[in-house]
């Protein structure tokens, strides 16, 4: 297959950026989109160009290292997947891809498409914890969680903090990340005790680093790769409304 | 027994040992754990567990990763579970038999202590765990689920979903948070460890470079934790993430830490196959598919010439058709046997011609019987990420054919070698998690990864360390403004120059492969004297070549990756080599390490207990001079060694 590929170029994050068409041939549909990548790397190596700067890691979904917006949509075209799970087959050949970085106030560009995402492990260190020291606990079947609780703590706590919502999200709002973190924890009873002074730190460090407001577009969601539901910003709500009326 | 390895392993009793040992080993108090600065290098399960656990105990602690997150570290990519003694399932589990299965499974080259150590803190890493969280899978009744897992005939594996890994870290990871909240955690993330700094005989410090802006920095400690996974990327590919890497665990080997068991590296046996030559790496699909899935390879080769034309289909081929390999050779572990001896059993069917795909290299892995049995909504639930993840990737639905698999490598045994106290051979240097050698033997058991890092982590290192800074307490904090320092730094400068001037022809990634694909055909799941040698000179060769002819653009005062790369790569020669000669040396079968000379006459690997029931640990002399090898024998005094039997 053979592809015409658009990318955002920027030195620094000084810089001023623009993007760049390369040609690209002799593409296999087996090939992932990173994989795409890394071979118009090889080439602009050899002709003596500067690679494209893009962050990657464990490369099959888990890490959340990966970004990039494909197209105008965050991790590509396909669905519940992240970017390097995307395959070449879900391109017509001789297409035309626009590559973006996460573009959010929150996010600023270090080079080319890779992006800062420091803020997100300021807002976990706010309280996106459980309280508890290293030893000393008691056994782990003794308080019994119904099979419920326990299932949607999981669905929650699968976010891979990649940034999608955010980058998507109009106002650049980290809600649902922050959503994710609150609902997993407060559906369990370990996490129960601190949940609504937990909510109430985490908003409080979101809107502190320039994270926009939530307006209900649901964008978040539809783009989320680990399709993590909006229903858990209703239950951020309810726990930073709990800690509100305390106050 | 070399005299340069101590492993002060405490006398007496197997399941007193650790007791007596924390009664004897000194303490440091709060007042002084305040003065104390300890460096943690990598922030997976091993990093993360101990870089917060060190925090909640009132040390200076620095964390250091490559990423731009802790929560990134490839720990969190570990799919199946964590093993522990619960016997929540009363199916007559223990600490003695999670601690047998593991030396069994690690073919008798691992520590009678070390394992029994890490078998009886397990129950107390599930507790931690959910006391953070962590959202482990459960029953109707809401008490914790199990699963299986190989190597194990019980049911001892905890697990949340396919993301443990991930579900463990990130409880890791929070607890780290909290302490980096708190200060007594500094986090420096996109930073790489390019030298260990001695002072005086002594492990004081990194020297590091910010890889946003480039610049060199220097950053002392009491003690210096090293926790960078293993080295399976020197392969290329692999089932590691793409910057998962061996260079901090070599440049310590350079320092004087000797290196146990290089050659001990681990060919997971169910990753997707190869797709052709533009893959940049393997992906694992968990062991815990074995639970329920069957693999096979038809019968005739008839049926495969079929299968690779395409007029046949997996699922149309008949049960009595179909040679469930695992189940005819072992009965008794079927398709649950340990992954080496499932990856040279998949090996040996592809040899023989029954590979069923295009390249010859995949077997089947089969549910159609489980779905039948159970329905596909039950399937779906235990495994539905990983189904999915096979779809995207390969785009064939295996709730209707069967998946094809293939051994990878996937994990390294081997690593920088440690005392009981998981010191290294250089003082105030410890190796904790996949970094070092200590628990696995030559071959580790499903779930037990997670269980090593995080026992360290949380419950051994933590104690440990306190008796080698017992005696730091009066040693001020260290001063990076010294030659020692100079030095380390000047070359690092030098190295970086260096690799900026070639200016050659060839890729870094060209170079990389070409090293993985020497590394896969003679050093990889069969070994042989004739390959051995072949690949040691073929590695020196490519080493010059990388050393001549290498590109790297850009600058090293910018955020470059082809450096990065570069910096790694120039350490994975080092590492290569360490491997072919380890495995050169250990004439003998066992564990992830198969010498074709040393095999049974029906296919079974066959050990040497007499002449190598040792560790064997590495010593760096120069680039030029072979490392010089020490020994440590392993003696085992409560278990009978025998020969590893999973047919009966």
């Amino acid at each position: 297959m053979k592809f015409k590929i658009k990318i955002w170029r920027q030195k620094n994050a000084k810089a001023k950026g623009e993007f760049v068409i390369y040609d690209i041939d002799n593409i296999s549909s087996d090939t992932s989109f990173l994989e795409m990548l890394d071979i118009l790397n090889d080439k602009l190596i050899s002709e003596g160009k500067e690679p494209v700067a893009f962050d990657h890691d464990c490369r099959e979904g888990i890490c959340g290292m990966c970004s990039l917006f494909i197209n105008g949509e965050a991790h590509g075209p396909d669905t519940q997947i992240t970017t390097c799970q995307l395959h070449m087959r879900k391109f017509k050949d001789g297409a035309t891809i626009t590559v973006e970085p996460w573009r959010s106030a929150g996010f600023p560009v270090i080079k080319d498409l890779v992006v800062n995402r420091g803020a997100f492990d300021k807002i976990l260190q706010a309280g996106g914890f459980v309280s508890v020291n290293t030893g000393g606990a008691q056994d782990a079947n003794i308080i019994a969680i119904s099979k419920k609780d326990s299932d949607e703590s999981m669905d929650a706590a699968a976010c891979v903090g990649c940034g999608a919502c955010v980058a998507t999200c109009k106002n650049g709002s980290a809600m649902l990340f922050v959503a994710a973190r609150v609902s997993s924890l407060a559906k369990l009873p370990q996490g129960k005790v601190e949940g609504s002074q937990r909510a109430k730190a985490m908003v409080a460090k979101m809107d502190e680093l320039g994270f926009g407001a939530c307006t209900n577009t649901g964008a978040c969601q539809a783009e989320c790769p680990k399709s993590i539901s909006i229903s858990h910003i209703a239950r951020l709500n309810r726990e930073f409304l709990t800690a509100k009326l305390r106050d | 027994m070399s005299e340069r390895l101590i492993s002060k392993i405490p006398e007496g009793v197997l399941a007193e040992k650790w007791t007596k040992h924390k009664a004897a080993i000194k303490v440091v108090s709060p007042a002084n754990k305040r003065k104390l600065e300890i460096i943690v290098v990598g922030t997976g399960l091993g990093g993360a567990s101990a870089a917060a656990t060190l925090g909640e105990l009132g040390y200076n602690v620095k964390i250091f990763c490559i990423s731009d997150s802790p929560r990134r570290a490839h720990s969190i990519a570990a799919q199946g579970g964590i093993n522990a003694a619960k016997n929540y399932q009363n199916d007559n589990d223990s600490v003695w038999r999670l601690f047998y299965d593991t030396i069994k499974g690690g073919d008798y080259r691992a520590r009678e202590a070390n394992v029994y150590r890490l078998a009886e803190v397990s129950n107390g890493i599930i507790d931690q765990c959910v006391a953070q969280g962590v959202p482990f899978a459960r029953d109707y009744g809401g008490q914790l689920d199990n699963r299986s897992f190989g190597g194990a005939q019980v049911s001892r594996t905890f697990y949340a979903r396919g993301q443990t890994g991930q579900q463990l870290l990130l409880g890791a990871y929070a607890s780290l948070n909290r302490q980096i909240a708190k200060g007594n955690v500094k986090s420096f993330p996109r930073h790489e460890m390019l030298d260990l700094v001695l002072v005086n005989g002594k492990a004081r410090g990194i020297i590091a470079r910010n890889l946003v802006t480039g610049e060199i920095e220097r950053h002392g400690a009491h003690a210096v934790v090293l926790a960078t996974g293993g080295y399976g990327n020197v392969y290329f590919l692999s089932t590691n993430a793409m910057n998962s890497n061996g260079s901090a665990a070599i440049q310590c080997y350079r320092k004087g830490a000797f290196f146990g068991n290089p050659c001990f590296a681990q060919i997971h046996p169910t990753c997707i196959p190869k797709h052709g030559d533009q893959q940049s790496k393997l992906t694992l699909m968990s062991e815990s598919l074995r639970n329920d899935g069957r693999i096979w390879v038809p019968k005739k080769l008839e049926d495969v010439r079929r299968l690779k034309e395409g007029s046949l289909k997996a699922s149309q081929i008949p049960e009595s058709e179909r040679d469930y390999y695992l189940e005819r050779r072992y009965p008794a572990f079927g398709n649950l046997v340990p992954r080496d001896v499932a990856s040279r059993a998949a090996k040996e069917r592809c040899d023989a011609g029954y590979g069923v795909n295009n390249t010859g290299l995949a077997v089947f892995l089969d549910f159609s019987l489980a779905i039948q049995r159970l329905g596909k909504n039950i399937i779906e639930q235990r495994y539905g990420n990983l189904f999915q993840m096979y779809e995207k990737i390969t785009d064939v639905n295996p709730y209707e054919e069967p998946m094809m698999i293939y051994p990878a490598i996937h994990y390294t045994m081997g690593g920088l070698w440690v005392d009981y106290n998981l010191m290294t051979t250089v003082n105030g240097l410890y190796a904790i998690g996949e970094a070092n050698f200590s628990d696995h033997g030559g071959n580790r058991l499903g779930a037990s990864a997670l269980m090593q890092g995080l026992a360290d982590g949380y419950f051994i290192l933590p104690y440990t360390i306190g008796d080698y800074l017992s005696a730091e307490i009066q040693t001020p904090k260290i001063d990076t403004k010294t030659p020692e320092f100079d030095e380390a730094e000047n070359a690092v400068r030098e190295k970086l120059n260096k690799l900026m001037t070639i200016k050659g022809k060839r890729t870094v990634d060209s170079i990389h492969k070409e090293l993985g694909n020497i590394m896969w055909e003679y050093v990889g799941m069969a070994r042989n004297a004739e390959g051995l040698k072949t690949a040691i000179a073929a590695i020196e060769k490519l080493r010059n070549e990388f050393w001549n002819d290498v590109y790297v653009p850009g600058t090293t005062a910018e955020f470059n990756q082809e450096l990065e790369k570069a910096l790694k790569l120039a350490d994975n020669f080092e590492v290569a080599r360490l491997i072919a000669i380890d495995a050169q040396n250990r004439v003998e079968s066992c564990g992830g390490h198969l010498r074709e000379e040393m095999q049974t006459e029906d296919g079974e690997a066959k050990r040497d207990d007499e002449k190598f029931m040792y560790v064997s640990a590495w010593e760096y002399k120069d680039e030029n001079t072979l490392p010089e090898l020490h020994k440590e024998p392993l003696k085992y005094e409560f278990v009978k060694v025998a020969t590893r039997n999973y047919k009966d």
